[in-house]
């Protein structure tokens, strides 16, 4: 019962009341499917699945049917294979009671609901049945195979269906025999049915974003469990998502990331955005058109394009060649001293400089120290007035641009207040991200 | 030896604050081990490192004075420069409390100074680079000039400064000094 509670919204689970056991109390129930094969493959019962599946809200066009049968069940099972090997059957003449109970109820599955079955749907139906009377049919096995049933932390019982398959393939068939009654005892009422679920693999969302504001993080910015700044790009994106996916829940990843005072320019950092359990999944390219554009007018902070819907493979590349890349970056820089246009003309003639940082002090508190050599690829100056220019840089990934500028406390080397032999500051920084990821999502689109 | 307060080295004003004081918070020891004016400062960074530099009072920074040479060799089997971290848990810092002595710096007046951590912590780094030219120390003592780097321990991070003295209660050290000294004139 305590797996109810774990269910997450939008997941649908239901209690049998029992009403489906009594009903046939006067039948025999079998003694070896303990009804699985009998109530549970009546249309009725097909029909009452079906009614929870429409329910539950999902979009699907095909599912595959997952059933979970008590473990007890595997002990009568093999009995029964015991029987019928006596009865001169090999192994590949007899039909597991799963496989035969989806013989039966895939096709009145597909009939009820209209779509086919298939092994390889995202759309998963779960039914898991219990019977409460024959719970310790299988505790036998344990005093004859006790290292089958080694306690694990997030296991409720000991005995999985695993463990007890494990153990009928280990004891003698006369040990078996000598415990476990043949033919086995009669139950009087058939399975019940512990839960009836409904869930949708994840499907994922890519495009690349631009943030222009100077005063957002790229995911939510929590500090002792309170909030530093109200809204975030993750959250800019996703929220609309999830609320046209009727998803679960969400995770964000990207290309790298910027620190919360720089903006984002050029055609944008590639993200995907994975939804978790959504309800919705098809769409034209029209709707996800307005999907974009629905998030990009309800903020002027981000902007998102080439917004679509991906495969999961796809979003490995997204993460590939992250350190070959190369970055440009735009910066207002100050001087202490005021400075002419020749003071810093020599900076664009700089090319492939070699410097050595020192692991940042903001990020030292993280990360390991260390010393990494980087390299400023070239720079570009535009003069704009006695104590500021704009610098623009290309770099090798993985450079800090601020600690080049400052300096660091004289912990990045050379840096530019040290090469204009200034005190230097860094007052704006933008980045421009081009990426060739843009034709890997069109590739796969 | 001048006797009035030092203001702090005037730049031309940015228009934001300065690196420090965006990302800093200067914390101060007065007369550190009971040695009039051997004043220290500690920058502490919103991530709880600590950046540990001489205060502008300190006798050092005092107009005249010249560094002759400067020591991370704090006793016969101890140096600073052995200071080795590993990894992301920093493992292998050398342990400093309050008192723990970083440095000496030797004054070709023949004065020796003692700088002290002033914050429990691990050691990250020392800075090399005023060995080699220690006239940065006097010139840039608040960036450059810095002495060493300290990481308290997470759940100390705002308990280390709790002794020292704040911007404002610093400066009253000062003027209450700079009245002291013209009083007795």
């Amino acid at each position: 019962m305590d797996n109810l509670g774990q269910n997450g919204e939008g997941k649908l689970s239901v209690i049998e009341d029992g009403s489906m056991a009594s009903k046939n109390s006067n039948l025999n129930v079998c003694n070896v499917c303990l009804g699985i094969l009998q109530d549970f493959c009546e249309k009725a019962f097909i029909k009452k699945v079906c009614q929870k599946v429409e329910a539950s809200g999902f979009e699907f066009t095909n599912l595959v049917f997952s059933v979970s049968f008590p473990p007890q069940l595997s002990v009568r099972e093999v009995r029964s294979f015991n029987i019928k090997q006596s009865l001169s059957l090999g192994r590949d003449d007899i039909v597991q009671l799963k496989e035969a109970y989806k013989w039966i109820t895939h096709p009145l599955f597909s009939e009820e609901l209209g779509v086919p079955i298939d092994g390889k749907s995202l759309f998963e139906v779960s039914v898991v049945f219990a019977h409460p009377e024959t719970v310790e049919d299988c505790h036998f096995l344990r005093a004859i195979c006790p290292e089958c049933f080694k306690p694990a932390k997030n296991k409720q019982s000991v005995f999985t269906r695993m463990a007890v398959m494990k153990a009928l393939n280990k004891i003698k068939e006369e040990d078996f025999r000598k415990q476990f009654p043949c033919p086995p005892n009669s139950p009087k009422a058939v399975c019940t049915v512990l839960e009836i679920e409904c869930a949708h693999g994840a499907v994922f969302v890519a495009g690349r974003y631009n943030k222009y504001s100077r005063n957002l993080p790229q995911t939510p910015w929590i500090i002792d469990g309170e909030r530093k700044l109200e809204s975030s790009v993750e959250e800019l994106i996703s929220d609309h998502l999830l609320t046209v996916f009727k998803a679960e829940s969400f995770n964000f990843s990207s290309s790298g990331r910027e620190d919360v005072d720089v903006r984002t320019l050029g055609n944008g950092r590639p993200f995907a955005i994975e939804l978790v359990n959504p309800h919705r999944i098809h769409f034209t390219s029209q709707e996800i058109k307005e999907l974009q554009q629905r998030i990009n007018n309800s903020s002027n902070k981000i902007q998102v394009r080439d917004l679509q819907l991906v495969t999961r493979e796809a979003i490995g590349h997204m993460k590939e060649g992250e350190e070959e890349k190369t970055k440009t970056y735009s910066a207002l820089i100050w001087t202490n001293k005021a400075i002419q246009r020749k003071d810093i003309e020599f900076l664009d003639d700089i090319k492939d400089l070699k410097i050595d940082q020192k692991t940042p002090l903001r990020v030292l508190h993280r990360r390991p120290l260390a010393v990494r050599t980087r390299l400023i690829h070239s720079m570009e100056t535009h003069y704009v007035d006695e104590h500021h220019f704009r610098l623009y840089l290309k770099t090798q990934a993985g450079t800090y641009i601020k600690e080049f500028v400052h300096g660091d406390f004289g912990r990045t080397k050379p840096n530019i207040g040290s090469l204009m032999d200034v005190t230097a500051d860094i007052l704006e920084l933008d980045v421009e991200v081009n990426h060739f990821i843009v034709e890997i999502w069109v590739h796969y689109h | 030896m001048a006797t009035e307060p030092e203001t702090p080295v005037a730049v031309a004003d940015p228009a934001v604050p300065s690196l420090v004081d965006r990302y800093f918070t200067r914390w101060y020891k007065a007369d550190v081990k009971g040695k009039p004016c051997e004043d220290h400062c500690i920058l502490q960074h919103s991530n709880r490192i600590c950046v540990i530099t001489l205060a502008g009072s300190h006798p050092v920074l005092q107009s005249g004075k010249t560094i002759e040479s400067i020591s991370y060799q704090i006793s016969t089997n101890c140096s600073r420069l052995q200071n080795k971290v590993s990894g992301k848990f920093k493992r292998g810092a050398q342990f400093l409390t309050e008192l723990a002595p970083l440095c000496k710096i030797y004054c070709s007046d023949g004065e020796e100074y003692t700088i002290s951590s002033c914050v429990r912590g691990r050691l990250m780094e020392v800075n090399e680079d005023i060995l080699h030219k220690p006239s940065i120390l006097q010139e840039k003592p608040s960036t450059e000039g810095y002495i060493a780097v300290v990481l308290p321990k997470f759940e100390e991070s705002k308990s280390v400064t709790e002794g020292l003295l704040t911007q404002q209660q610093y400066e009253e050290v000062l003027a209450s000094r700079a009245n002291a000294t013209s009083a007795t004139a």
